[in-house]
């Protein structure tokens, strides 16, 4: 659209004191993570740090070092699986057609829309019956569980896209319908995957409520419930709160730095058409 | 698409122990908790007798929860008008090609990426009402005592410590809302504005008349989104505020937390989580419903 | 393509079955390990709990504690993980617990306790306790937890500075209360500090302020259901507490217990009631008794001494039973207290303390609990059951708020209907 030049300068400077906006926040967990901790006082949160020290940073990581490991071994196999079942899914629904099928879509839907509170208790009661309740094992499968709805709803999106020429093509040179799948639609999900892949990774690394219900040891919970427990502790040591809800923060915001354009996808899915 | 009967049929068998998990541990359980919420389990071990819409009553009676229901009421008010129009805002300004637009985009966006419970640790800081904000105002010669979300002030029914959550919040999903937007907005035909330009129709009205009507859909969508997400809203106020003095940063997930996970109060919790499910269902299934009968026709 | 897909899948496959190995066989593992959960992670209590650990690690130097801590104050944090885990047949090997209510009507009467009268009986210490701390640990005949220590409730601490600069004498009753914090007011300093960013600090308070009005034999009678809320005293004792908060600290919404605390060591405050705990945060900080703090019973208590205690007890199916039989007896000794409670700032549940090994205040606080009438502690779970405390808490929210006494007593009397034992 062209405008005028006055309006032009109108919305640079709105523009850059939005993104003022934005950033400060930014300003002030970086500048109190680099204090140490004799300078972390009460009234000088906004003053710029004076003595640069890592002091936060090396206490955050003793004590958060093993969360962020339990953070990785938790979203990563979460990530793949959901790329696995996301795919079959919508696969099936974007291509097969039987009785009912968008009605049981639907219903598989809604169960990304569910506040988890009202499957809580079930879900508590169930975890400790089949032995994972209290393990990384147990948060695991019900990422997974709960993670297919959105899998399987971006898959189908992209599925339903392809020409069902494609596909048929595959059938005449005698390929049953796991062989299409196999080899001529997997081939071309790579979008998809990633874009289902880092939006597993995102929610499963930030998710809290999942976690702080169902790990409870220390040596078990993922970061988030980590540093929510460290943020609780009475002493005030700023320095390393900031720290570590930096450290919390930089891996998913690197993914979002570096494939922002499929994380974009990914959250854009989520409003159900794709 | 053609598929072969053999084939059809297994795909069903491949879909159908999935689809079993998944409806077990959606509407299985939500079932389990709705049978819950009908008994009188309140402490550590299981009590299954039924004492009918006892707890449902007794919820709908204590102050905790009708201010939860208060304070749910307007945070997603509020978060909902700023994400909208805000976003809207944002939106436009990148839309309007001004250099340097996937910088600002980059920008305006990145705060979704991270956790609620990382905007939660950061904003409490931020509102702290003696070491944030406050003392920023006071470095600058002003005297501020607004006590943030400590403040138990409160007008008409809206608790004003909601305003601390409510910007942290709307911190985070205004990108959410400005990128939905700006999505909409590159589907705009040129040729339409450009039309309108010819015709001498200035920015204020081409943006009147031609774009808002056009995304008014898109509106709609944005607002399901985010109302459905302030319904549910539980990490942010868990770690940035709690429940607040007088209750009044609490909402309904805070409580069912709390009283299930730490009062042992098993029946009350489900009961809350099945209100909190009623509300949440009213919103996104028409909706549901209506996208996907668009989508199949 | 498809190959690297193929071998995502197994390395996830391979990920998860590992996990799940681990998972299923970190019990075995830690065969020779002690986990003790408790909330205690900073301060005087993190550094007694860490004297009690030494003292263990000396006799038993092959087991290894794993210190399960949860952040949180008064553990509401705690209570929960704890709470779930018990439920999930994942207890932790011995858990930290007030003694009194909260263990019995919680853990006990549930049936996930084991008893430990054993442990006190083969040590040949039944007879080191209290006979009244002894009936607060026991269910039907047998003891349940080891008390590693006595706290006091009803304590107020005070900033000597302050009061010498206006020629006060800490308050012995109520209304000497209300006349020096008027003097305090006037001078534009907050009389009280409160952090009651966690609510149990307001009940904290309100139960001093009930047994001034009181005493201790009705206190007793309203914790037991035999007094109705809208008696004459305990209305007068919400009077008085919601005129208190007309002198408080306005950030007290937003602060903790330990940081109102530290108002009065730092001279920002004049009073704050708290447990003495405090002393043991006090020390850790290096404020000096009589400088810096020092103490009276909270007005018109004394006499009277509100105890809580924490303790120690043996859930069943705890993974490594005999070493938690180790922790209990080492907890119910008195080398084992005699580290644990001068650093914590707290006395020893026995009766043959060291006393050398105790500060001026705990010294005074052992002559106290030696001679004083005894009561339990409400805001500590000592005397009321868990989902009563919870509710009272709730009710108490709103009260600091709105300060409707006819409102609160409402309310109290509706929660006691429901939860006093019948």
């Amino acid at each position: 659209m062209i405008t005028k030049k006055s309006s032009k300068i109108l919305k640079y400077t709105l523009a850059y004191i939005a993104v003022l906006l934005f950033v400060f926040p930014l300003y002030v967990i970086i500048n109190n993570s680099l204090k140490p901790f004799a300078d972390v006082r009460i009234s000088e949160m906004w003053i710029p740090a004076q003595n640069l020290s890592f002091e936060g940073y090396a206490e955050a990581f003793v004590k958060l070092g093993q969360n962020i490991q339990n953070s990785f071994m938790l979203v990563i196999p979460v990530s793949l699986f959901s790329v696995m079942f996301g795919a079959i899914i919508g696969f099936i629904f974007a291509k097969v057609k039987f009785k009912y099928s968008n009605t049981i879509f639907a219903l598989v839907i809604f169960g990304m829309f569910i506040p988890y509170q009202s499957i809580l208790i079930p879900l508590v009661r169930t975890m400790n019956t089949i032995g994972l309740y209290g393990h990384l094992s147990g948060l695991m499968v019900t990422h997974v569980i709960y993670g297919l709805p959105i899998s399987s709803l971006m898959f189908r999106n992209y599925y339903a896209k392809l020409p069902d020429e494609l596909l048929e093509a595959g059938m005449i040179d005698g390929l049953r319908l796991v062989g299409v799948f196999r080899k001529v639609v997997v081939p071309i999900s790579l979008p998809t995957m990633v874009v289902v892949l880092i939006w597993q990774f995102t929610s499963v690394w930030n998710d809290f409520l999942f976690a702080v219900v169902l790990t409870q040891r220390p040596s078990i919970q993922p970061i988030t419930v980590a540093l929510q427990n460290l943020a609780g502790t009475q002493v005030i040591e700023w320095n390393v709160q900031m720290a570590g809800a930096l450290i919390a923060a930089i891996p998913t915001l690197l993914v979002y730095i570096f494939l922002g354009k499929y994380f974009i996808q990914g959250l854009l899915s989520g409003s159900v058409k794709g | 698409m053609y598929c072969a009967k053999k084939d059809r049929r297994i795909a069903v068998l491949i879909l159908l122990p999935m689809l079993l998990v998944l409806f077990i541990f959606v509407y299985g359980f939500i079932a389990w908790s709705l049978r819950i919420s009908f008994t009188d389990w309140n402490s550590i071990l299981p009590n299954m007798t039924s004492v009918g819409f006892e707890n449902y009553q007794r919820l709908f009676s204590s102050q905790r929860f009708q201010t939860d229901i208060r304070n749910t009421i307007f945070f997603t008010l509020f978060f909902l008008v700023i994400c909208i129009v805000g976003g809207f805002f944002l939106s436009y300004l990148l839309y309007s090609k001004l250099r340097g637009e996937s910088f600002l985009r980059t920008i305006y966006l990145f705060p979704l990426s991270l956790s609620f419970v990382v905007t939660g640790v950061l904003w409490r800081w931020i509102f702290s009402p003696e070491v944030g904000i406050n003392s920023l105002f006071r470095m600058m010669g002003f005297e501020a005592t607004f006590g943030w979300f400590t403040s138990t002030y409160s007008i008409g029914g809206f608790n004003v410590a909601l305003i601390a959550l409510i910007i942290a919040a709307s911190w985070q999903y205004l990108g959410y809302t400005m990128a939905m937007f700006l999505a909409g907005l590159r589907g705009i035909p040129d040729q339409l504005i450009e039309s309108a330009q010819i015709d001498g129709a200035g920015e204020l009205a081409i943006t009147w008349y031609i774009i808002l009507p056009l995304i008014k859909p898109i509106t709609f969508s944005a607002m399901i989104v985010l109302g459905h997400i302030s319904l549910k809203i539980f990490d942010l106020a868990y770690v940035m505020t709690g429940k607040g003095p007088a209750f009044v940063t609490d909402f309904p997930g805070l409580f069912m937390f709390e009283t299930t996970f730490r009062g042992n109060h098993y029946a009350e919790g489900a009961a809350i989580s099945i209100i909190m499910l009623i509300l949440v269902a009213v919103v996104i299934v028409p909706y549901l419903i209506s996208t996907l009968r668009g989508d199949s026709e | 393509m498809k190959k690297r897909i193929m071998v995502g899948l197994l390395v996830a496959l391979m990920a998860t079955t590992m996990i799940f190995a681990q998972g299923t066989s970190d019990a075995k593992a830690e065969s020779n390990t002690l986990e003790i959960f408790s909330w205690w992670t900073a301060g005087g209590e993190a550094d007694g709990l860490e004297a009690m650990y030494n003292e263990f690690h000396r006799q038993y130097p092959g087991i290894e504690i794993i210190n399960a801590t949860v952040a949180g104050g008064a553990g509401t944090n705690a209570k929960a993980v704890l709470a779930t885990r018990m439920q999930g047949g994942n207890p932790p090997d011995s858990f930290q617990v007030h003694a009194g209510h909260e263990l019995i009507d919680t853990w006990v009467v549930s049936g996930f306790m084991e008893p430990v009268t054993f442990v006190l009986e083969d040590a040949g210490y039944m007879d080191k306790f209290p006979e009244d701390v002894i009936d607060i640990i026991s269910y039907e005949g047998e003891v349940y937890s080891i008390p590693v220590n006595i706290h006091r409730s009803n304590v107020m601490w005070y900033s000597p500075k302050l009061f010498a600069r206006f020629n006060l004498q800490p308050p012995k009753t109520m209304a000497d209360f209300f006349r020096v914090a008027e003097v305090f007011k006037a001078n534009g300093i907050p009389a009280l500090a409160l952090g009651d960013n966690e609510i149990w600090a307001a009940t904290h308070l309100l139960e001093s302020v009930i047994l001034a009005h009181t005493g201790p034999d009705k206190y007793n009678a309203l914790w037991e259901g035999n007094v109705m809320w809208n008696d004459a005293q305990v209305r007068s004792a919400l009077n008085d507490f919601a005129k208190m908060m007309g002198y408080i600290n306005r950030d007290h919404a937003a602060l903790a217990n330990m940081d109102a605390a530290g108002y009065v060591a730092e001279g920002k405050a004049a009073m704050n009631v708290m447990g003495d705990w405090a002393a043991g945060y006090y020390y850790s900080q290096g404020f000096k008794q009589g400088e810096d703090w020092d103490w009276v019973p909270t007005p018109g208590t004394s006499g009277n001494f509100i105890m809580l205690s924490d303790s120690f007890g043996l859930p069943k199916n705890a993974p490594n039973r005999d070493n938690v039989i180790k922790w209990l007896t080492l907890c119910a000794s008195k080398e084992g207290q005699d580290a644990f409670n001068p650093i914590k700032g707290s006395i020893p549940s026995r009766i043959d303390g060291d006393r050398s090994k105790y500060d001026r205040y705990l010294n005074a606080a052992m002559d106290d609990f030696a001679s004083n009438a005894i009561v339990p502690s409400v805001a500590h779970g000592a005397a009321i059951s868990e989902p009563w405390l919870t509710r009272i808490n709730d009710i108490m929210s709103v009260f600091v708020t709105d300060l409707n006494v006819d409102k609160a007593i409402t309310e109290f009397q509706a929660a006691a209907d429901r939860y006093a034992p019948k």
